[in-house]
């Protein structure tokens, strides 16, 4: 690990006053990282991926707070951890899917460590970005892609360019994305709110860029909007073990359907895009149908009709497809 | 380190338990801290500290690299308080191991995934090979040695021992860490449950079937 100066701080102002390129003096606003659970920062800075020269401390930020909004919705603070926002009782019985989505991620013991702002911003598992020895876009931009001619089993079918395939490996995010999620960030020119799926960024030509954050800028918080009464809310993970590891494809899925028609449906994606995929062909396909076995299909087809795949990953299409279709079923099962 | 942390809160009178009776570790640790302290400022330091001085202010470790940045800590183990003066990049599982000579507390892959480092932090269970000492200031940190002793030994620390919970031992603290652990955590009742709370736990052995038994045992207990 690269030698680095660490920074605390006691409240939000401080630690974006310290995140200030202009302010911190010899660090530029690149080589700042903001410190929380540290399972995915200390990790790549122990693989030398991550070399920040100043990091701050924000671990114990008032920011763990989960509060119902009045009139419906949910704050979720950044530091929250993961392990206290899936068994929260509010989220257990009005984001279930969230809660589900969390469960199934990592251990028991990094679920107590990793945050919500930390888990927003997990890094890919794609090997090569955590091989130095190796060309990576995302890590050092123009080197080129080692994934695309090498082991590609795991990585994303949606959204990829010639330049990057990387999974956005979080199964957290996809539940967020479906359930809308708006995170909110401060810097030093104020305070913004970013919907969740602007919030991640397509890789094209700057895989490096992986979201709308602005140099310097933290997550204070993320709010989830009032689930609409009635619905049914799902997570179903596939992957090569039963627990303790990455989806191979995931689905987060919000349905309501009344008097016999679906008059509600989010859909999102998870291990197979790069990055948290929500699926607005799927959804399209399916609002005003019947939930039955045929809706759901034609729907799966239409989420996965844009996947490019590689040498190794051709069989996610047909995992993905039926994941949709296996949690749309399980959605609108009749208790 | 600051002072002898096998016996932070005792005098230098009183023989420490590890003097008496030489552990293995302890033995070698010992040797080679003799056989190459002269030269070197950091191991010097270990040599002072497995002595029965009691040292308030080591000098930090010489062979730090110029741009590395010592930080002040106090933290509190087992119960004890301790002032250290580390590398800011010390996990808190070197820490433990390397300047707290609390070696119960195993490294295995050092990247979170095999358990072996299982620690509580203010009683919840975390990985201490993903976590910055310096990160934890008057946070309540618990190891295996403050879990039980020879002769009063934690409820489950026995369950393992009886159900053989174990073959070569080196993922048997991170496991009974994440096993005390679970107990106050909302897992189901059934041995599935037990064996996705225990997913982060790793045990090359294969050793689960045993593992279940035992933290089943104490679960009817509780």
């Amino acid at each position: 690990m690269e030698p680095f100066q660490l920074k605390r701080v006691a409240n939000v102002s401080q630690a974006i006053d310290s995140a200030n390129p202009a302010a911190s003096g010899q660090a530029n606003s690149t080589s700042i990282r903001f410190l929380a659970g540290g399972t995915t920062l200390l990790d790549l800075m122990k693989l030398d991926v991550e070399r920040p020269a100043q990091v701050i401390d924000i671990h114990r930020l008032p920011l763990d707070q989960i509060e119902a909004i009045d009139g419906g919705g949910v704050t979720i603070g950044a530091t929250v951890r993961n392990s206290d926002l899936a068994n929260h009782p509010l989220i257990k019985s009005h984001y279930a899917v969230l809660s589900q989505a969390l469960l199934s991620g990592a251990s028991a013991q990094l679920r107590n460590m990793a945050t919500t702002g930390g888990n927003l911003l997990q890094r890919t598992r794609c090997v090569y970005f955590r091989d130095t020895a190796t060309p990576c876009n995302k890590r050092e931009p123009g080197t080129g892609c080692s994934a695309i001619d090498g082991f590609n089993r795991n990585l994303a079918i949606l959204g990829t360019s010639e330049h990057c395939i990387a999974t956005n490996p979080s199964d957290m995010n996809v539940a967020m994305t479906a359930l809308e999620a708006t995170i909110h960030v401060e810097g030093v020119q104020g305070k913004r709110e970013i919907g969740i799926d602007d919030f991640f960024l397509l890789p094209g030509n700057t895989p490096e860029r992986e979201t709308s954050l602005k140099p310097g800028e933290l997550i204070t918080h993320v709010t989830l909007p009032a689930p609409v009464p009635g619905n049914r809310m799902v997570y179903l993970k596939l992957r090569d073990r039963a627990s303790y590891e990455f989806a191979l494809a995931s689905a987060a899925v919000v349905i309501k359907v009344s008097a016999g028609k679906i008059d509600h449906i989010r859909i999102a994606l998870g291990g197979v895009g790069v990055k948290p995929w929500r699926s607005k062909e799927a959804e399209a396909r399916l609002l005003g149908q019947a939930p039955d076995a045929a809706a759901f299909r034609a729907a799966s087809e239409a989420a996965l009709q844009s996947a490019h795949v590689q040498s190794q990953n051709g069989f996610k299409i047909e995992l993905a497809k039926r994941c949709i279709q296996h949690a749309l079923t399980l959605a609108t099962q009749t208790a | 380190m600051s002072k002898d942390p096998q016996k932070p809160d005792t005098t230098a009178d009183d023989p420490a338990p590890v003097l008496e009776r030489p552990t293995r570790r302890s033995f070698l640790t010992r040797v080679g801290a003799a056989g190459v302290a002269i030269g070197t400022g950091q191991l010097h330091s270990v040599a002072l500290a497995e002595s029965d001085a009691t040292v308030e202010d080591a000098p930090p470790a010489s062979n730090a690299s110029a741009d590395s940045a010592n930080m002040h800590v106090r933290l509190n183990v087992n119960g004890t308080s301790y002032d250290l003066d580390i590398d800011s990049r010390t996990t808190l599982l070197d820490c433990l191991r390397e300047h707290l000579h609390l070696t119960g507390t195993k490294k295995g892959c050092d990247h979170g995934q095999c358990g072996a480092c299982t620690v509580h932090v203010d009683g919840r269970r975390v990985n201490s090979c993903l976590s910055l000492a310096v990160t934890h200031e008057d946070e309540a940190i618990t190891t295996i040695e403050g879990l039980g002793k020879p002769g009063a030994l934690h409820p489950m620390q026995a369950a393992f021992l009886e159900h053989d919970g174990f073959q070569c031992g080196y993922c048997t603290s991170g496991q009974i860490m994440s096993a005390v652990a679970l107990l106050k955590e909302p897992y189901g009742h059934s041995d599935d449950d037990v064996k996705e709370a225990m997913s982060g736990n790793i045990c090359r052995c294969g050793a689960y079937t045993n593992i279940v038994a035992a933290i089943q045992q104490i679960r009817r207990r509780v």
